[in-house]
């Protein structure tokens, strides 16, 4: 079958099962294998041309609620828009969410994913109390933080190349409505945008700052913050009925892939100029609905195919507080002078490094970059971004990377020969592998 | 408990997403099947998302012998019953069954004789109470044997025919019986079988096939086009059909 990531670029053919029953969720008797969930990571962290991948979308039942301490265990097939719907009005919360619901939980935690309050509260696998991983010799384990706290360490991040993760159990928070006070504050400049994300009078739950890659001269860098939290019931309007109404607003779908001449640097510049702007009058906070906040584009299904038919690539780097502001300076330039566009660019602050061995946020700024496929030279400049960003002390993103070079991601991760110590010990014969992990040089002796 | 719906085969994923449908509507639900494991899986499920009261019972189509036993169980820990689902199944594979007389049974036994054998007793129930409804899934396959599974194909279409019999049995005593003819639908059954077309989500046979008892239906092709493809493959006459390589 037909595979790619989010991002369409690359594809490639893969032997697919999809088990409907626990106990066939098990390592293959020959040959490797990768896990893969709703296939929302953008590169190619679930594929696996030499291998077979093992869909988990059908294991993806709830088993438990603790209403004492918010605790969900559920199948990781499971995905957040499922917990959304259940338990948003019963009052419940993901404590951490990605910016799109359509993602599962081992998918998550696979990736360790972070959302718009990592600078408060960390990444997913922070939430995590207890997880099941089936191991490569078929051993169901169970661990937790602080039992077999190595192989759960191993695991948050470790991009499904531990095991198959069979079982998330994951915090929920209390809310008191499904609604969400938001408000924007424009930032002239870069300068401002990370003094913005910094200051404790903007601070906020969820922060993010949307960014005009395109703003050239005194506008460079500049950015709206977008800052939010859960409502209050005494700040919605009055009168409503019921405020933890999960509001799901319409969506609709991408039938076509666009033609690939429909983002280029004018559209897009264009684009930024009228949503900076728009965006700039919201100075007011507002209530809006938890969906609107977190999940603006699953609101367009398949918007990956805004990128045309060869697909497109996200960059995300993240780079330490200490070097950010000189790294990011660099790092637009070079993408200016590329004569790139990225549609969407996202930064935003980053709290303490997390105990996950290869997780990605860490202590700083992250920048996010979307990138579509259109000529070879692509993947020469993201070459030189990574250099900026090694140069700068940070690292990319592997759940949207398709490209770094080995050596590369080793020098980003100082932490990856402790994993790989953990790795060998469990899986000997390197039976969960996938293209990202044959591209990283993943269970390879050195 | 609520009279509850008893699934019977409620792993499969017509049987989860049926069960699904029914539970979105805040009916109770009797899960039964062969795998306890899943069943109990699947309960914790539905009482999560739902907040529904859900039990779980084991049995086995092929024991014959314990299924009088088995209704009575089920009576007796659910009161009554709200109607029955009757989604078990198995597909078997042709080949194989041409060579290995266990295979062959195998497919007769689960499809046809396993789902009389259950049904009769649970019909005596409903008869009994005078309410309720039987939803059997059948198949397209039980239209017209085709060469490609025709031992699947009789299965279904003496299964067909045994719930064609029911419903009149059971119309006199108020209790609907629906014939599901289910097309191509995405389940472990059918997944990377090549030539499929046409293919169905569970997800929308579940809403249909509660669609269907809500409206009325006797018989339900599901998904709604599979009546007419059927329509066109049963006027073939046999001269011609024999020659087809379907």
């Amino acid at each position: 079958m037909e595979i790619s990531g989010w991002g369409r670029y690359p594809r490639g053919c893969s032997r697919v099962v999809r088990p409907e029953r626990m106990k066939e969720a098990v390592p293959p008797l020959e040959g490797q294998m990768i896990a893969r969930g709703q296939g929302r990571s953008y590169g190619n962290a679930a594929m696996s041309a030499d291998g077979s991948v093992m869909l988990t979308e059908r294991l993806n039942r709830f088993l438990d609620f603790d209403a004492q301490s918010g605790v969900l265990r559920a199948e990781a097939g499971s995905t957040i828009a499922e917990i959304l719907e259940a338990f948003v009005p019963r009052g419940w919360f993901p404590s951490v969410t990605p910016g799109t619901k359509f993602v599962s939980l081992g998918g998550c935690l696979a990736a360790d994913v972070h959302g718009k309050n990592h600078h408060r509260v960390g990444t997913f696998g922070n939430h995590v109390t207890e997880i099941e991983l089936v191991l490569a010799d078929g051993q169901r384990k169970r661990c937790a933080p602080e039992k077999d706290g190595q192989l759960f360490w191993a695991t948050v991040g470790g991009m499904g190349l531990t095991g198959i993760i069979t079982e998330v159990s994951l915090r929920l928070i209390p809310i008191e409505t499904a609604g969400v006070v938001g408000q924007h504050h424009p930032a002239r400049n870069l300068e401002e945008s990370l003094e913005l994300l910094e200051e404790r009078e903007f601070d906020d739950e969820y922060t993010v700052a949307w960014l005009d890659c395109l703003a050239r001269g005194e506008s460079f860098g500049r950015s709206i913050l977008m800052r939010g939290h859960h409502a209050k019931v005494s700040d919605l309007p009055s009168g409503r009925k019921n405020p933890l109404a999960l509001e799901t607003p319409p969506s609709r779908n991408i039938p076509v892939d666009f033609p690939s001449w429909l983002l280029k640097p004018w559209s897009v510049s264009l684009f930024n100029r009228f949503f900076y702007f728009a965006q700039r009058k919201k100075r007011e906070p507002f209530v809006t609905s938890s969906e609107k906040f977190f999940y603006p584009l699953d609101r367009l299904g398949n918007w990956n195919r805004m990128y045309g038919r060869r697909g497109f690539v996200q960059y995300q780097c993240v780079m330490p507080s200490g070097q950010a502001r000189p790294g990011l300076r660099l790092l637009l330039e070079e993408l200016a002078r590329s004569g790139r566009a990225s549609f969407l660019t996202v930064l935003k602050r980053f709290g303490a490094e997390g105990r996950g061995l290869l997780s990605f946020p860490t202590e700083g700024y992250t920048l996010t970059l979307d990138l579509p496929v259109t000529d070879p030279g692509l993947f020469p400049f993201l070459d030189r971004l990574d250099e900026i960003v090694l140069d700068h002390g940070g690292r990319i993103y592997l759940a949207k990377d398709t490209r770094v070079k080995a050596a590369t991601f080793r020098a980003m991760y100082p932490r990856f020969a402790e994993w790989q110590g953990i790795k060998a010990a469990i899986d000997r014969s390197n039976c969960f592998s996938s293209d990202l992990a044959r591209l990283l040089a993943i269970g390879v002796p050195a | 408990m609520k009279e509850p719906v008893l699934v019977l085969g409620a792993t499969s994923a017509i049987a989860r997403s049926t069960a699904r449908a029914f539970a979105e509507k805040g009916y109770s639900l009797y899960l039964a099947g062969r795998d306890n494991e899943e069943l109990e899986r699947l309960a914790s499920d539905f009482r999560l998302r739902y907040q529904i009261e859900v039990v779980c019972g084991v049995f086995d189509a092929e024991d014959y012998e314990s299924h009088a036993r088995f209704v009575e169980q089920v009576r007796s820990e659910a009161g009554g019953l709200k109607g029955v689902l009757l989604a078990f199944g198995y597909l078997g594979e042709r080949k194989l069954a041409e060579s290995d007389a266990k295979e062959r049974v195998a497919v007769l036994a689960r499809n046809l004789i396993g789902a009389v054998s259950l049904l009769e007793p649970l019909a005596a129930c409903l008869e009994q109470q005078r309410s309720g409804f039987v939803i059997g899934i059948s198949s397209v396959a039980g239209d017209r044997g085709r060469q490609s599974n025709y031992i699947y194909g009789a299965a279904k279409g003496g299964f067909t025919i045994y719930l064609q019999g029911l419903r009149g049995r059971l119309f006199h005593a108020g209790v609907r019986v629906v014939t599901i003819k289910a097309g191509f639908v995405d389940t472990a059954m059918t997944y990377g079988m090549p030539g499929l077309f046409l293919v169905a989500s569970p997800e929308y046979v579940g809403k249909r096939i509660v669609q269907a008892l809500e409206r009325g239906s006797d018989v339900a092709y599901i998904p709604w086009f599979w009546r007419y493809i059927m329509l066109v493959l049963k006027l073939v006459p046999e001269s011609l059909f024999k020659r087809l390589k379907l």
